[in-house]
């Protein structure tokens, strides 16, 4: 499918707008994994409006590029890209992590369109990406894969078996992102498990890997087109993000994990997100407890 | 003399003869193919051979991901590390968005040549029938394995094959079907009613000739399909012999025995003794000697029967 031509600018604002309704969601449901959300905020927003090959109608059409959300736990974001997108009503963003809901605080496939892999349990989603990169090739097909891969979950060693894999079958039509915001559930990474030298890491498996701020839109864009252009090897994308990133009461903290906001905490996310004072007044009455 | 095959020996020509009529059908090794003997579709279809290495958790995410795109995908290796080792795994990436992964494992209970407690599946069954979607199934002989991997191939789901190591003659009877959640009587009789699968149907049924000899009447049963389990097969048999028992090539705790108790007690409950590995880990040794030292031969069998028989 071609995609409508998209600023910077406009990737921006949409990147704002996935943030905003992460907050609000996270309000609406009273938990919920706000920092590691927010940090992959313009990398969504880049995939979704301008880098994979999509039917905002359709899905589940075939030929589409693949994305996993291997950090599942960020789903919020991601279910707000969809909603951005028109995958799914807008209005059932604020069903989230409620029982019936098909945004379940992990994602799952099946339940939520646009869901490509059912996540949550850390270091799993690399390899689905990988099943599916090889499957395209084994068929011939053109489609291109892409999985986000969280800091902390890099710990799991199952991220690299699936590094391995994806190097010896020199799948080229796949791209891991690293959404590198320094903090894994508890503390820094490199107090709970050093990542360092990642970017060597990622080379000596066999990668060609790019490092770019994740919250430049325009140094976003231009590593995914470099991994398009990479022939005979996957492609690593490190993303250097901050968790929480934009949201000033927990930004580059661990706190800012997994958060349960009090009305003065989500007055003060959504106007630093630039939300007008009618629209936190909605957000707040929403709240449950409130 | 009775030919005798393993059910891994047709494994390999079976997997290449699903291949030649399905394009989609692809095999993900983990360095084991020599050993379960599906070499010969990697030589007949290089490029729908798929070696992972030494790395059965990545092995079942690159088989969820294969089969979203549209493949049938059989994953093999040993029952110890589909289960163990890949737990998490085939919970999260197979069985929660429900995948056409077909899991072949190798090796199943004590029966591992010389192996040892590391390679020896005592907990996989009680393992893959508590995950949601999850089928469990183990072929008695070859014949029955060929029958259901030529259903793995048609069903729309995940599975677990569970399979034995060492050669068994012709069990199961002529024009048998294999059919997911259908019991097989392989004997009648009206005493006693002896479930079991794999590989212990041969010592089972040479138990129950042996009872014959001494009056009883033991039916023997083949629960080929562990999960779904055949209920009415369970509730009939407790109604026309009132005696039941279960022979497990794996811990007592989870395994068929367990899930036959379950239908039992919530439908029919009536004696029941449960054979099979009494909560210990196995140990290096031929099939006889570990049938020997953990009671699993058909002498045991013949011993347990008479002496649930035989108490008041």
């Amino acid at each position: 499918m071609s995609k409508k031509p998209v600023t910077v600018r406009e990737l921006e604002e949409i990147a704002n707008r996935i943030r905003i309704s992460v907050v609000k969601m996270i309000a609406r449901s009273g938990t919920g994994h706000l920092g590691g959300s927010v940090s992959m905020a313009e990398i969504l927003a880049v995939l979704y409006f301008k880098v994979l090959n999509l039917d905002p109608k359709d899905p589940e059409w075939p030929e589409r590029d693949r994305f996993v959300l291997s950090k599942g736990h960020g789903c919020p974001a991601l279910y707000a890209t969809f909603a951005e997108l028109g995958f799914i009503p807008r209005k059932l963003l604020m069903t989230l992590h409620e029982i019936d809901s098909p945004l379940q605080m992990h994602p799952e496939r099946g339940l939520c369109p646009g869901i490509e892999m059912s996540t949550g349990a850390l270091g799993q989603g690399l390899s689905t990406a990988v099943g599916m990169a090889l499957g395209a090739r084994i068929k011939s097909k053109a489609f291109r894969v892409y999985a986000m891969v969280g800091c902390g979950e890099s710990n799991e060693g199952q991220i690299w078996e699936a590094a391995m894999f994806a190097s010896k079958y020199k799948l080229e039509n796949l791209t891991a992102i690293v959404d590198y915001n320094k903090f894994a559930l508890s503390e820094r990474t490199q107090d709970v498990m050093p990542l360092e030298p990642l970017y060597d890491k990622w080379v000596a498996f066999g990668w060609h890997v790019i490092e770019t701020n994740g919250h430049s839109v325009s140094q976003v864009i231009n590593a995914f087109d470099e991994a398009r252009e990479t022939k005979g090897k996957p492609t690593c994308i490190i993303a250097h993000t901050v968790k929480g990133r934009a949201v000033s009461f927990i930004e580059d903290t661990a706190k800012s994990h997994s958060v349960s906001m009090t009305a003065e905490q989500v007055q003060s996310a959504l106007e630093d997100l630039g939300c007008s004072a009618d629209d936190i007044e909605t957000t707040l009455a929403q709240m449950k407890g409130v | 003399m009775v030919k005798r095959l393993a059910p891994r020996d047709v494994l390999g020509e079976t997997l290449v003869d699903l291949g030649e009529k399905n394009p989609n059908i692809v095999v993900l090794d983990a360095d084991f193919w020599p050993a379960s003997k599906i070499g010969a579709f990697r030589e007949r279809f290089p490029e729908r051979f798929i070696e992972v290495g030494i790395a059965e958790q990545n092995m079942m995410g690159i088989a969820a991901g294969l089969s979203t795109v549209g493949f049938t995908c059989f994953a093999s290796t040993l029952c110890v590390f589909c289960s163990r080792r890949a737990c998490d795994q085939v919970v999260t990436s197979v069985c929660l968005p429900r995948l056409n992964v077909k899991i072949v494992g190798l090796y199943a209970g004590l029966f591992v040549g010389k192996n040892g407690a590391s390679h020896q599946a005592l907990e996989d069954i009680a393992i893959m029938r508590s995950i949601a979607n999850m089928t469990v199934v183990q072929p008695a002989d070859a014949i029955e394995t060929e029958q259901m991997l030529r259903f793995a191939a048609e069903y729309d789901g995940p599975m677990y094959l569970r399979i034995g190591r060492d050669p068994r003659p012709r069990l199961v009877p002529g024009g048998y079907e294999f059919r997911l959640g259908k019991a097989v009587t392989l004997r009648k009789g009206k005493d006693v009613t002896l479930i079991t699968y794999g590989d212990l149907v041969e010592d089972t049924l040479t138990a129950a000739e042996a009872l014959a000899k001494e009056g009883v009447q033991a039916a023997v049963i083949n629960m080929s399909s562990i999960k779904p389990i055949d209920e009415d097969a369970i509730v009939k048999a407790a109604e026309e012999t009132g005696n039941i028992v279960t022979i497990d090539n794996h811990n007592i705790y989870g395994g068929l025995g367990s899930a036959v108790a379950e239908v039992l007690c919530e439908n029919m409950p009536v004696r029941l003794k449960r054979i099979g590995v009494r909560d210990v880990f196995g140990k290096s040794g031929t099939e006889e000697q570990m049938q020997a030292k953990f009671g699993l031969g058909a002498e045991d069998f013949r011993k347990e029967v008479l002496a649930m028989l035989n108490a008041k």
